[in-house]
């Protein structure tokens, strides 16, 4: 027997491997990423078993075979006679087109609706939140729907269409409005337009360096609307308007020619852009009290005027609060604009998933590239957005 | 001059301080802007409100034995709303299809949940960590014994038979159980030391999070069938769940997450120099802290999952919206009462959303102690 105290100076005998953190952490990984590769496997295995068993092929040789079947709102020319690959195109661009004027729509309505609710004005601050309250409350799909069936059940029928200086009608079968056919001189107004943009761009900075040199301001809003709107414009008619109206007309049964925005992109958009306002308008508030009362007060002691103070101090410091949670608004919005195949408007999951997947059979392939074009999106959207982000934020020491 | 030697009384405030008139003053309308504005929202009430109160309540029909009371002479609608639509159907909007005489057990259940749940509410409640115990984790059991059946010589009733507003308080309820239990797995394992145990919950967490539930939803009813080995079949409802609760608990992970990341550091290092265990310091110190915390956030997600349950309509199954939707909506004894179907249903999803809603804002009022670190 030795004394223990002996053995102070030496280390302590190492632990058994299997007490040992660091072996225990390795074992663990490999355990689990056999199992997961075990589970892949026989997922794999009894997927193609079954897809035998069931005489389906696989691959995507089904997405340049014709679809044969149309589409109702095409953003490319698209008929039965084009491939699935084509059907893939135009859902994925009917997905984007609702999302985007979403985007737009629901970030106007629900800026207006959070600063409604703090308004100082009692009526207005509550319709506002009986407003967020009531939508945000509600399932997405029931307002869809709701709004869908309100748009087609109190429209009326063709025939008897609503129109306006005889150009646009409205009906249930959606609003037909007359759409540009552009001649060739139009490339002049759009190359104006694009001067415009990279003026504006060139004349702020201008601008900005002018006035940090010698304090001058320069008029730069309206110089901006004058490249960017009245320039295209002149060039537009000095050119001799370029753009020929195409003008729907009414016949016995339908509306010939012109352009037709569908009641289903309507429905959806109307249901999209208020349930995500809701939401909006809560981060815009929150965002708006997240700044203190001291930095509108300091911001008008130095003199800055009421419209200053909101543009140059309250509103960049509720950017950096409201933008983050904004951005997984979008995402919703993005995501949500899926429920479309509950209406029938031809997005991505009602063409592709919807439509597609019951011509051809082919679900594996199917799922795989509708959720691996959503995971796209979204990423892509929020790496933008995290990258705006680290460059709001507030940089500190 | 004038001296006095007492106190005087306080004198009232001006009266165009006060009452009435000096509230609608200040604040409807001060200045020329907010004048207009109070106006025209005032006007927008009056050409809302009263049409859509007469519509809902004073024309409105409440019961009724055939679709003809609600109709003119003529077969065109009366003006008011006909919610004999709804009464004449409750029966199978609560239930679906369940057999009538069997819809005592999932009452039974819902009461038993109702009353082993009320207690909670209350702050001196004893035991109340056992309680929850037992709610999150036998409950269930007997829950699905009463509801399918099949044991103690109890009906045996499928799940293609459930529906109504029971399905979707069975759906959301499982749902956001096992979204609670996987949730926290990946959360923890988001926040763990090994690289690959923390990369499969990052790619599983994001890759949920970045597609829409009804993709979920299509992929769990027409791809499981193929993973699975050829010949085994499986419940319509049970791969609805399956997609639900793998994309519910995505979402779940990211709230635990936060409240895991606001537990200060010392409260770890402490629990290890307490020589825990991983697993100990997890369960005994972590997990209770962060829970705590984090549970208005697991509110509102049980609202978006709750709201998100009106998706298996999609799917062919007949949870609250899809009875009212396609089973009555396509009733011929009963047509042409969509709004009326849709206005119920967005009322009852509306109650159990904004009831929930306030309990998360009370809470984190009440949690909210004023400490940040």
């Amino acid at each position: 027997m030795s004394d223990p105290r002996q053995n102070s100076s030496e280390l302590p005998s190492k632990p058994p491997i299997w007490n040992d953190p660091k072996y225990r952490a390795m074992f663990f990984q490999i355990l689990l990423i056999s199992a997961l590769a075990y589970f892949f496997y026989s997922i794999v295995q009894n997927t193609l078993d079954n897809m035998n068993a069931r005489g389906v092929s696989t691959g995507f040789g089904f997405m340049s075979e014709p679809a044969g079947f149309d589409i109702l709102q095409t953003l490319v020319p698209f008929d039965s006679t084009y491939s699935f690959g084509r059907s893939f195109i135009v859902g994925v661009l009917n997905t984007l087109l609702v999302t985007v004027l979403g985007i737009v729509f629901a970030t106007l309505l629900g800026f207006l609706v959070g600063v409604a609710r703090l308004s100082n004005n009692w009526l207005i601050s509550k319709i506002a939140t009986v407003f967020i309250e009531t939508f945000r409350n509600i399932p997405l799909l029931i307002q869809i729907i709701f709004w869908y069936a309100l748009i087609v059940g109190s429209l009326p029928a063709v025939r008897d269409s609503f129109s306006l200086f005889d150009s646009f009608f409205l009906n249930q079968r959606g609003i037909n409005l007359p759409s540009p056919g552009y001649e060739s001189g139009f490339i002049y107004t759009v190359i104006a337009f694009i001067i415009g943009i990279v003026g504006s761009f060139i004349l702020r900075i201008w601008a900005r360096k002018r006035q940090e040199a010698t304090g001058q301001q320069f008029p730069v809003f309206f110089s901006i609307i004058g490249l960017i709107i009245i320039l295209p414009a002149l060039v537009y008619f000095v050119t001799g308007s370029p753009i020929t109206w195409d003008v729907p007309k009414l016949g016995r049964f339908n509306l010939q020619g012109g352009a037709t925005i569908i009641p289903e992109l309507v429905g959806l958009l109307i249901a999209l852009v208020i349930y995500t306002a809701a939401f909006i308008a809560e981060i815009v508030r929150s965002g708006i009290k997240a700044v203190s009362h001291g930095q509108s007060e300091a911001a008008l002691s130095v003199g800055l005027t009421p419209s200053q103070n909101l543009r140059l101090v309250v509103i960049p410091q509720a950017l950096r609060v409201i933008i983050p949670p904004l951005t997984s608004q979008y995402l919703n919005l993005f995501k949500n604009s899926s429920l479309a195949a509950a209406i029938g408007y031809p997005d991505l999951v009602a063409v592709f998933m919807g439509t597609t997947l019951n011509q051809t059979g082919q679900a594996v392939e199917i799922v795989a590239v509708t959720m691996g074009v959503y995971l796209l999106v979204s990423l892509l959207i929020s790496m933008f957005m995290n990258w705006y982000n680290a460059k709001m934020s507030l940089v500190e020491r | 001059m004038y001296v006095t030697d007492k106190i005087l009384p306080e004198l009232p405030a001006p009266s165009n301080s006060k009452g009435i008139v000096h509230w609608l003053k200040t604040n409807l309308f001060n200045g020329p802007i907010n004048t207009i504005f109070t106006l025209l929202a005032a006007f927008v009430l009056y050409k809302v409100i009263p049409p859509a109160i007469e519509w809902a309540f004073i024309d409105a029909i409440w019961f009724a034995d055939s679709s003809s009371e609600c109709k003119l002479a003529n077969g065109d609608r009366k003006d008011g709303a006909c919610w004999a639509f709804i009464t004449n159907r409750f029966d199978q909007i609560m239930y679906g299809f369940y057999p009538e005489a069997e819809r005592w057990r999932p009452n039974l259940a819902g009461i038993m949940l109702v009353l082993l749940t009320i207690p909670l509410f209350f702050e001196k409640t004893p035991k109340k960590a056992w309680l929850g115990g037992f709610i999150l984790v036998i409950f269930p059991f007997i829950a699905f014994v009463l509801i399918r059946g099949g044991y103690f010589g109890l009906e045996q009733v499928d799940t293609g038979k459930w529906g109504g507003l029971m399905l979707t308080l069975i759906i959301s309820l499982v749902g956001i159980l096992f979204a609670l239990l996987f949730g926290t797995i990946l959360a923890l394992g988001r926040r763990s030391s090994m690289p690959i145990v923390k990369s499969l919950s990052v790619v599983f967490i994001e890759f949920w999070r970045g597609v829409p539930l009804i993709t979920v939803l299509f992929m769990s009813s027409v791809m499981l069938p193929l993973f699975l080995p050829e010949g085994t079949t499986f419940d319509k409802l049970a791969r609805a769940m399956i997609g639900i609760i793998l994309f519910q608990s995505a979402y779940v992970a990211e709230v635990v997450r936060g409240g895991l990341q606001a537990i200060p550091k010392g409260q770890y290092e402490a629990a290890a120099a307490m020589g825990l265990s991983y697993w100990k310091s997890m369960f005994l110190i972590i997990l209770p802290q962060a829970m705590k915390l984090v549970i208005p956030g697991l509110v509102n997600t049980f609202i978006a999952l709750f709201k998100d349950t009106t998706l298996v309509l999609i799917i062919g199954l007949f949870d609250l919206l899809a009875i009212i939707e396609n089973v009555l909506g396509a009733d011929n004894a009963w047509l042409g009462f969509h709004t009326e179907g849709l206005v119920f249903a967005a009322f009852v999803f509306w109650m159990f959303c904004f009831s929930l809603s306030r309990y998360s804002m009370a809470l984190e009022r009440k949690l909210d102690t004023g400490h940040r670190n």
